[in-house]
């Protein structure tokens, strides 16, 4: 049984033609079946079961009444466990529910997991978790390919139909990345739309908490429910959020798509551009007018991300350290030595790196050097795109760029595994709502996903275009 | 008055400039909701953000902040509309995030000044660097078990205002009465309870030595220190320590200190080779603090008259001296009693010094004798001013007053209730004088001989006696007066 869509599960349920139970025993089956692919770090029969009953007192007008939505497991839930993919919180039981999480609760949605990711969301293909890689369902059996990252199960979970949506967090392109390699809608909102409060943080001034779905008008009903102003979370913004899904339309008359002159990359596929070629055309056929931009900073958004998220997370990362929840080493005798010895073997590879590097970066000497000046590169970045969107109403990218790759391909090249943020990175750093739609496929009949930016809280633009987008592959 | 220190070989200057930690009075704490309250359970006021539990924020304490700048407009300082809080990393089994949140570059209030008075009238300013806020780290306990630390966190999150003064203290006394004048300040504005004993009112004190005119010397750093009787036993013993090693040809090393309050010395904390590198940065889960100017002024005019204010009303309504003034308006609470005293009857306002020597001597005397504040004084300004009214207008001696005093201390009844009881009323009737001086010259017949014949210190005798037949009601001056008559009489 495969449901293709939020509405088309929701009228089944308010039609009584189908129980919150036997939607709860179908995917149940579903994910025993895919058990291999390594989707989910928690899940749990009775924690599911037991969440029916609850659900199915509710009235029908809960939106997502019965709806099965996996959780990214950076998310806070009081009723599983919460890892972050790192042993230092193996076994962490929040007394607390994540802002995004308790809406979706509110509304009725059936928790059916919490997925895998990179350890604290720091990665690009979900194999740096200390509970091991997902693989992604679109691979064949002898070419296990990576799913993307670091929301990789949460993608992973959608493409396999394990959910009909799922919550991930984007930093430099954490949801858009990885529903590109697996062939799903992943929308990255505004910084602010979505409180961060009960999201274990990554880097605060880049993480924020978006959607997985089969198609866009999911994600619109999903985003709509999980956006919102939280007093909780200072950074939250207190705006007023649309009614995405009902105003949602295929219009493109007068609509300016800008094209990014930067986002021309040496060493990308053909492939991939005769992709983003494709959507440009199908834009103009369909109304919008085509408008070649540029945003001169691109190429500094790499390294300024690469100072500015691992400095935010050397900081944010310090909690961890044996005191008061989560892994301790036993064996310490000193502060100190607790300290060193949880730390080493709590946390994995790439996140001590990025620890070491987000440390020096930060270092009486170094500050200036680097964390300034990254500043001030943001700064740059956030206004190219301030300036170009006065032109245009919304930019047209490749998401990421090359398709899934194998699993242990780039494992040992950090370097070239940052690369695959180089197209996301710049809305992340410029706070802007960008969402990966797939469209086409490579040879080997891989997704390719194409990324669609635009102003600050204006995700219903970008539902939009994507929306008529969507309608080529229907 | 000189502040110099006599060394072997040459006169040296202490040069002294403190942080002063004080906990903003706020009923709950600086980026959380969890109360604040002094000498709970351990670990009973600690929320999931005090904790730094994953994906916990920081939300500002707007309360907080208007304390601070009601302390920085009290301080005679800049506010600045615009600041940021920061992130100050360090690992410490109390400091549950990680960092605490403080201010670095951008503090919310600027430059300031208060004055501090000194006995012979003179005063001067200490200047103000800057006062910003922060978060108080929770207390590690080492003394409960001998192979554990436990931690309690009801601290963690405490709103802080760390006031910064520039090196212009120069000796102990100095340090004192600016702790005192900023404690008084902050007790005036009611931005700090000023409980040292609790710790809601710290120092850490900056302190190098020169000789006068020569440039500043390297400084060590005394840190934490809650009282001001250890901060002047510390600067006294680290100045001197400072001073030994320069005349002997040594160098100071820049060094952070502890002192020592049963030995009475200060030894390192840790040297510079570990000195911590903060790594300070822009907290990215908070937006820079903006302030409209609108809530500044709105907060100023809220601001209640501060102690040097009263002081110069003191100064010119009542012609106190500036340190008696200083004396009085110091504690609030003390100033507060002091004007209710005056203000219970018109004539007492021609008495102010009078009623100042009484609450500065004899009342504070019993209060301190029984550790009672004034403001739960036994003794109403009321039922003081009605003693001192009495004084004024002969009903009573000073001497008795003072007996009277001790009666109302106990029994906390009206003065004139008590004369009429006790029958203690001044004698100034003056042929009950008369009968009782006669009674005391005829019984003393050689002591009138020997005053006549040129003693005339016997005089005081003579008023002794009489006074203890009188059971010491009669009037002095009448007293005085009838003697001397009698005497010369008798010549």
């Amino acid at each position: 049984m495969e449901f293709k869509s939020i509405n088309q599960l929701k009228s089944l349920i308010d039609e009584n033609k189908i129980s919150v139970k036997e939607i709860a025993q179908t995917y149940i089956k579903k994910i025993k079946e895919k058990k291999d692919l390594n989707i989910f770090i928690y899940f749990d029969e009775d924690k599911i079961n037991n969440q029916v009953t609850e659900i199915e007192k509710l009235p029908n007008h809960k939106k997502l009444k019965g709806i099965p939505i996996a959780v990214k497991d950076l998310f806070c839930t009081k009723n599983m466990p919460t890892t972050a993919a790192s042993k230092i919180l193996e076994n962490f039981n929040p007394t607390y529910e994540s802002f995004v999480t308790q809406k979706l609760i509110n509304e009725g949605s059936l928790f059916v997991g919490k997925t895998n990711l990179d350890e604290f969301a720091m990665g690009s293909a979900t194999n740096t978790s200390y509970f091991g890689n997902t693989i992604n369902p679109l691979s064949n059996k002898d070419n296990p390919l990576a799913p993307g990252g670091s929301s990789g199960g949460s993608a992973a979970a959608v493409a396999a139909d394990l959910c009909l949506g799922s919550t991930g967090t984007d930093t430099g392109g954490s949801i858009r990345q990885p529903a590109s390699f697996c062939g799903v809608v992943g929308i990255k909102p505004t910084y602010g739309l979505c409180s961060r409060w009960g999201i274990a943080a990554f880097a605060s001034s880049l993480d924020q908490a978006g959607i997985f779905s089969k198609n866009v008008t999911d994600a619109s009903i999903l985003l709509e429910e999980i956006a919102g102003y939280d007093e909780r979370d200072s950074t939250s913004s207190n705006v007023s959020i649309p009614n995405y899904s009902k105003q949602l339309n295929s219009k493109l008359n007068g609509k300016t798509i800008g094209i990014p002159k930067e986002y021309t990359v040496d060493g990308i596929s053909d492939e991939i551009n005769a992709v983003w070629d494709d959507a440009i055309k199908s834009l103009e056929k369909k109304g919008a007018k085509i408008k070649h931009i540029s945003l001169p900073h691109t190429k500094y958004a790499l390294p300024t991300y690469y100072i500015i998220a691992p400095a935010e997370a050397s900081s944010n990362l310090a909690r961890y350290d044996g005191v008061k929840y989560g892994f301790r080493a036993d064996e310490a005798k000193s502060l100190d030595e607790m300290y060193e010895i949880t730390r080493s073997e709590g946390f994995g590879k790439e996140v001590k790196r990025r620890i070491l590097i987000g440390t020096y970066v930060l270092s009486a000497g170094y500050y200036d050097a680097y964390y300034l000046k990254a500043q001030k590169v943001r700064k740059l970045i956030a206004n190219d795109f301030i300036e170009t969107f006065k032109e245009c109403d919304l930019i047209l990218t490749p998401t990421a760029p090359s398709a899934a790759f194998p699993l242990n391909e780039k494992q040992d090249d950090p370097i070239k595994m940052y690369l695959n943020d180089v197209f996301t990175v710049p809305a992340s750093l410029a706070g802007i709502p960008g969402i990966s739609i797939p469209y086409g496929k490579d040879k080997n009949g891989l997704p390719l996903g194409i990324q669609l930016l635009g102003k600050h809280f204006n995700e219903q633009e970008i539902f939009n275009a994507s929306f008529a987008l969507e309608k080529d592959y229907e | 008055m000189s502040n110099l220190i006599k060394g072997n070989k040459y006169e040296w200057e202490t040069v002294i400039g403190l942080e002063i930690h004080a906990q903003v009075k706020s009923n709950s704490k600086l980026f959380s909701n969890s109360s604040t309250a002094f000498g709970s359970k351990p670990n009973s006021q600690v929320s999931l953000v005090d904790a730094a539990m994953p994906g916990m924020l920081p939300v500002i304490n707007s309360y907080c902040v208007e304390q601070a700048i009601k302390t920085g407009i009290g301080l005679k300082a800049k506010i600045n509309n615009y600041s940021v809080f920061d992130r100050k990393n360090y690992f410490y089994a109390d400091l549950p995030q990680g960092y605490q949140i403080s201010q670095y570059k951008y503090p919310i209030v600027g430059e300031g000044k208060v004055s501090i008075d000194f006995k012979d009238g003179s005063s001067k300013d200490i200047r103000i660097v800057r006062l910003h806020l922060e978060q108080d780290a929770g207390k590690s306990l080492h003394d409960q078990n001998p192979t554990k630390t436990y931690v309690d966190l009801n601290r963690s999150g405490v709103a802080l205002m760390e006031i910064v003064s520039e090196p212009d203290i120069r000796s102990a006394d100095e340090a004192g009465l600016y702790i005192n004048k900023i404690r008084s300040i902050l007790m005036y504005l009611d931005t700090c309870d000023g409980n040292m004993q609790e710790g809601s009112l710290r120092a850490d004190v900056n302190i190098s030595v020169r000789i006068p005119g020569e440039q500043f010397g390297t400084r060590c750093e005394i840190k934490n220190l809650n009282s001001i009787k250890f901060i002047k036993q510390a600067i006294n013993y680290e100045a001197k320590r400072q001073i030994e090693i320069l005349e002997e040809g040594g160098t100071i090393q820049q060094n952070t200190l502890l002192f020592n309050t049963n030995s009475g010395k200060t030894k390192p904390m840790r040297s510079k080779e570990e000195a911590h590198d903060y790594r300070y940065f822009p907290d990215p889960d908070l937006l820079p603090l903006e302030i409209d100017q609108k809530i500044i002024d709105k907060l100023v005019n809220s601001i209640p008259e501060l102690p040097d204010e009263r002081k110069r009303k003191y100064a010119e309504d009542y012609n106190l001296s500036n340190y008696d003034a200083s004396v009085l308006t110091a504690d609030k609470y003390v100033s507060d009693y002091f004007d209710s005293v005056i203000n219970s009857d018109n004539a007492l306002i021609d008495s102010a010094k009078i009623v100042a020597n009484w609450i500065t001597t004899e009342l504070f005397s019993l209060l301190k004798e029984k550790n009672i504040e004034i403001s739960n004084s036994p003794i109403s300004s009321e039922y003081l001013g009605k003693l001192i009214k009495l004084i004024k207008e002969d009903i009573i001696s000073g001497k008795i007053a003072k007996d009277l005093l001790i009666e109302m201390f106990e029994s906390k009844e009206d003065p004139e209730i008590i004369i009429e009881k006790k029958g203690l009323r001044q004698v100034t009737d003056t042929s009950e004088i008369e009968n009782i001086v006669d009674e005391v010259l005829n019984e003393n017949q050689k002591m009138v001989e020997q005053y006549l014949s040129g003693k005339d210190k016997l005089l005081g005798f003579f008023i002794g006696q009489s006074m203890k037949k009188s059971k010491g009601k009669a009037n002095p001056k009448i007293l005085n007066d009838i003697l001397k008559l009698k005497l010369s009489k008798k010549n």
